[in-house]
């Protein structure tokens, strides 16, 4: 909501044009224009969600983006998940507010620390990650860039149980594999387990947990100095509820008179977006009103980045070892190995003249005698 | 009536036992007579044993009761916290840690007492379990604990001198099986473990942290976990409806399993009490209100009702499958190979007769062996043998043979020596003689062959 306040009161609006208008000289509307174009081409944005299959993944993409993407969900029975393997799924929506369209692309990691044995588990989806980068690098140095997909995953939920006191193993294996590669924002999942000093503890140890695994998970920027003191308020409390715990809800009911997005049970109604209740409305402004673009900036300026430098790193490294008659690409011809073999020939052609020479003086000689 | 029926029917299974080899038709006879050598009485005055049961209570008052519970289920699910609520007491435990790298099994031993019963209660709670990467093995450290614990009870009465009267009975009577309450299904790994010990122990499963499930959701749930630990045919312990007096409240109860429990020993003041609650932010979960979960209903069931048939079962069921096992595992059986009933004297005779005649054949075949081999190594060094004798032979051969040719080889070069030292003398006078007739223009000659050599 913040956003986009603060967004207009620094664009130029038609008003203040008509005060300025001695110094007008118009690139001031440089903003706006950037505004009319972006939202003539659309936004994209994709989005992971990861971790054990019952902690409320698909309820709280529900939730978040009030499209049922699931509707034709097959559950599995434990007896055919014990040697299951991790799947990737992927959806795709198109959605739009007041003219704003948004492809949301939600991929799913069905199967995801289901089985009983889950090395290595991660690796389809950490896999799935570097194809996407692949892809984009291939279409990056192509020829043609008009119509390039944009399939690289911006952010990952990962939805640790609240069942637990902390992280488990599993936990902390999958974000050390991606949180390289991706923006692992971390939530616990069906919060409404937890009362407020549990909630608190959990933080607190999920919060050390990353610190002493030295996982890395998505940093908010820091907010600017110039920012009024309500934003910066608002930005603390984002940073100090992380990981945020959340719950999802795909039923609507009726609390003190209103129609909430909400759980019901006999002791009373967990409303979703009620902040007392829990983080939900926290984690959606972060991640649809205030952070998707910086989530799209890391993604781009940083994994993305890393994983090209990487790529070019090896590329060259595997040329040099490597005979270079099969490098795909052509480098230039090295000039000294060149030069020596023409100097070994000339040195032979002169031998071999030397001993031409002598064997001819020997003829003479003996004609002479 | 009831009496007379429960009469013949010990009669018949004491009949069955001692007398298997009977044709079938003649066993239907001496039923016949058996039966009508018990008569059915009435007195004519009181006697006094209808205090019978009244003195077994008493007794086992005096004893002491003793209770063993295994709690199954990850780590941070609440089964400290389902136990001290259980039985109303805070046992000291600490929070377990995620990062165990296998599964372990810890016992602690309590005596409680409620008015004048004591209980000896024995928790066993299972540490790391569903924490690790790899879960193939997780159940096996619960298996070998259960095993060994009837294990040690079976030797105990296998012992000459036994006090199975003061025998601290290990046997675990119950397992807690504590399920994720995720609304979706059970997870393989709880599958995989209510699978191994349902042979061994009386399962009760339950769900556990149920506040995150709604009504519906859970009535779902329930449907489905049932139908799912049917479908893989787990046994699960029902509550016994054979027992006039409780038959209707535990066939009940069967069709509310698992129950949904929550624990917590945290007290809330709700209206003018205090109660065991766990306080949120959009209420109050109150653990003892049969409309929020069913943690009476456990309570009801395990303490109140059943626990003495959960150790009944106990012992008649799974220890008795274990000890029929173990024992044919040593080679004991109660019939023999004719059908005909063995007792354990003459298994143990007939064992140790084969085993004697075993142990024999195989000195027996030993020495053979040894005999065997010993010759086999001797014919094998005799070969070696030969053969080096024959190598040598060959090799001198060959030396004989190489040296005739060198004496040869010399004989004709001492030859040649000779007749080039005296072609050298002839040619040395032919020189002279014609150095003396042709002079110079020889020399010549020599000197230009010399210089085509070099």
């Amino acid at each position: 909501m913040s956003t986009g306040l603060r967004y207009k009161s620094k664009l130029a609006t038609p008003e203040d044009k008509q005060d300025i208008d001695k110094q007008y000289v118009g690139f001031a509307t440089l903003p706006n224009q950037v505004h009319r174009k972006s939202v003539k081409k659309g936004f994209d944005f994709t989005l992971m969600v990861a971790g054990e299959s019952g902690l409320g993944k698909s309820t709280l993409v529900h939730s978040l983006f009030l499209t049922d993407l699931y509707k034709d969900r097959k559950l599995l029975s434990a007896e055919e998940r014990i040697s299951q393997t991790v799947e990737i799924l992927k959806h795709t929506v198109d959605i739009e507010e007041k003219g704003v369209k948004l492809k949301l692309t939600i991929v799913d990691t069905p199967g995801f620390g289901d089985a009983v044995n889950n090395t290595e588990c991660w690796k389809p989806i950490t896999d799935y990650v570097d194809q996407q980068f692949e892809q984009y690098f291939r279409d990056e140095s192509g020829l043609n860039r008009k119509n390039i997909q944009d399939n690289r995953v911006h952010c990952c939920l990962y939805f640790i149980s609240p069942f637990g006191h902390g992280l488990r193993p599993v936990d902390v294996g999958f974000m050390k594999a991606l949180h390289e590669k991706v923006n692992i924002v971390p939530l616990i999942a069906k919060a409404d387990c937890l009362v407020p000093s549990e909630i608190r503890k959990l933080k607190e140890r999920i919060r050390e947990e990353i610190d002493k695994f030295g996982i890395h998970v998505y940093q908010f920027p820091e907010c600017d100095s110039d920012e009024d003191e309500d934003f910066k308020q608002q930005d603390r409390e984002l940073k100090e509820s992380a990981p945020f715990a959340v719950i999802g809800s795909n039923t609507v009911v009726e609390a003190k008179g209103q129609r909430v997005r909400g759980r019901l049970y006999p002791w009373g109604i967990v409303e979703v977006e009620n902040q007392a209740h829990c983080d939900f409305v926290k984690l959606r402004n972060m991640l649809i009103r205030t952070h998707m673009h910086d989530l799209k900036d890391v993604t781009c300026d940083v994994h993305y980045e890393n994983y090209r430098a990487h790529c070019i790193q090896q590329m060259t490294s595997k040329l040099t070892q490597d005979s270079r008659m099969e490098s795909p690409i052509p480098i230039l011809p090295l000039p000294t190995p060149d030069a020596e073999t023409e100097k070994l020939i000339r040195m032979k052609d002169e031998e071999l003249r030397r001993m031409q020479e002598m064997l001819q003086r020997m003829k003479q000689q003996m004609q002479d005698q | 009536m009831a009496s007379s029926e429960v009469a013949r029917h010990l009669l018949f299974q004491s009949h069955m036992a001692t007398k298997t080899t009977c044709m079938s038709s003649q066993g239907s006879d001496d039923e016949q007579i058996k039966r009508e050598n018990i008569r059915s009485l009435t007195m004519s005055g009181h006697v006094g044993f209808e205090s019978l049961p009244d003195q077994l209570v008493n007794r086992s008052i005096q004893q002491g009761f003793c209770f063993n519970i295994l709690c199954v289920g990850e780590t941070g699910i609440g089964k400290s916290t389902l136990i001290d609520t259980l039985f109303n007491t805070n046992f000291e435990d600490y929070e377990s840690s995620h990062f165990c790298p296998n599964v372990k099994l810890k016992a602690q031993t309590y005596e409680l007492q409620e008015s004048n019963v004591q209980l000896k209660l024995t928790i066993v709670n299972t540490v790391g379990f569903g924490d690790q990467i790899n879960k193939e093995e997780s159940y096996q450290p619960i298996v070998d604990y259960i095993d060994a614990q009837f294990e040690a009870y079976l030797q105990e009465e296998l012992k000459i001198k036994r006090s199975l009267f003061t025998y601290h009975d290990s046997r675990i009577h119950v397992c807690l099986y504590f399920i994720s309450p995720t609304g979706h299904s059970l997870k393989t790994l709880d599958l995989l473990t209510m699978k191994n010990l349902d042979s061994k122990v009386n399962i009760i499963p339950v769900i556990a942290k149920a506040d995150t499930v709604s009504k519906t959701e859970l009535q779902k749930f329930k449907i489905k976990l049932m139908s799912e630990l049917v479908s893989n045919g787990v046994q699960i312990y029902q509550f016994p409806t054979d027992d006039d007096t409780i038959a209707k409240v535990n066939a009940a109860m069967n069709g509310q399993l698992p129950f949904a429990v929550v624990g917590s020993m945290d007290e809330v003041k709700v209206g003018n009490k205090m109660v065991k609650a766990r306080q949120y932010p959009w209420g109050v979960v109150q653990v003892e209100n049969e409309n929020h979960c069913d943690f009476v209903k456990l309570r009801e069931m395990l303490i109140c009702t059943n626990m003495e048939d959960l150790r009944e079962q106990t012992h008649t069921r799974h220890y008795e499958l274990y000890r029929r096992c173990k024992l044919e595992e040593m080679g004991f059986t109660d019939v023999g190979p004719e059908n005909k009933p063995v007792s354990v004297q003459e298994t143990y005779e007939a064992k140790r007769h084969e085993f004697h005649g075993e142990r024999q054949r195989k000195e027996e075949e030993m020495k053979q062996m040894f005999v065997q081999r010993v010759k086999e190594k001797e014919a094998i060094l005799k070969e070696a043998e030969r053969e080096l004798q024959a190598k040598f032979e060959h090799l001198k051969r060959l030396h004989q043979e190489e040296r005739m040719k060198l004496e040869e080889k010399r004989r004709l070069l001492e030859e040649e020596i000779i007749a080039f030292s005296k072609k050298k003398a002839t040619s040395e006078i032919f020189h002279s003689q014609s150095f003396l007739a042709t002079g110079s223009n020889l020399r010549k000659d020599k000197d230009r062959k010399n210089s085509n050599f070099l």
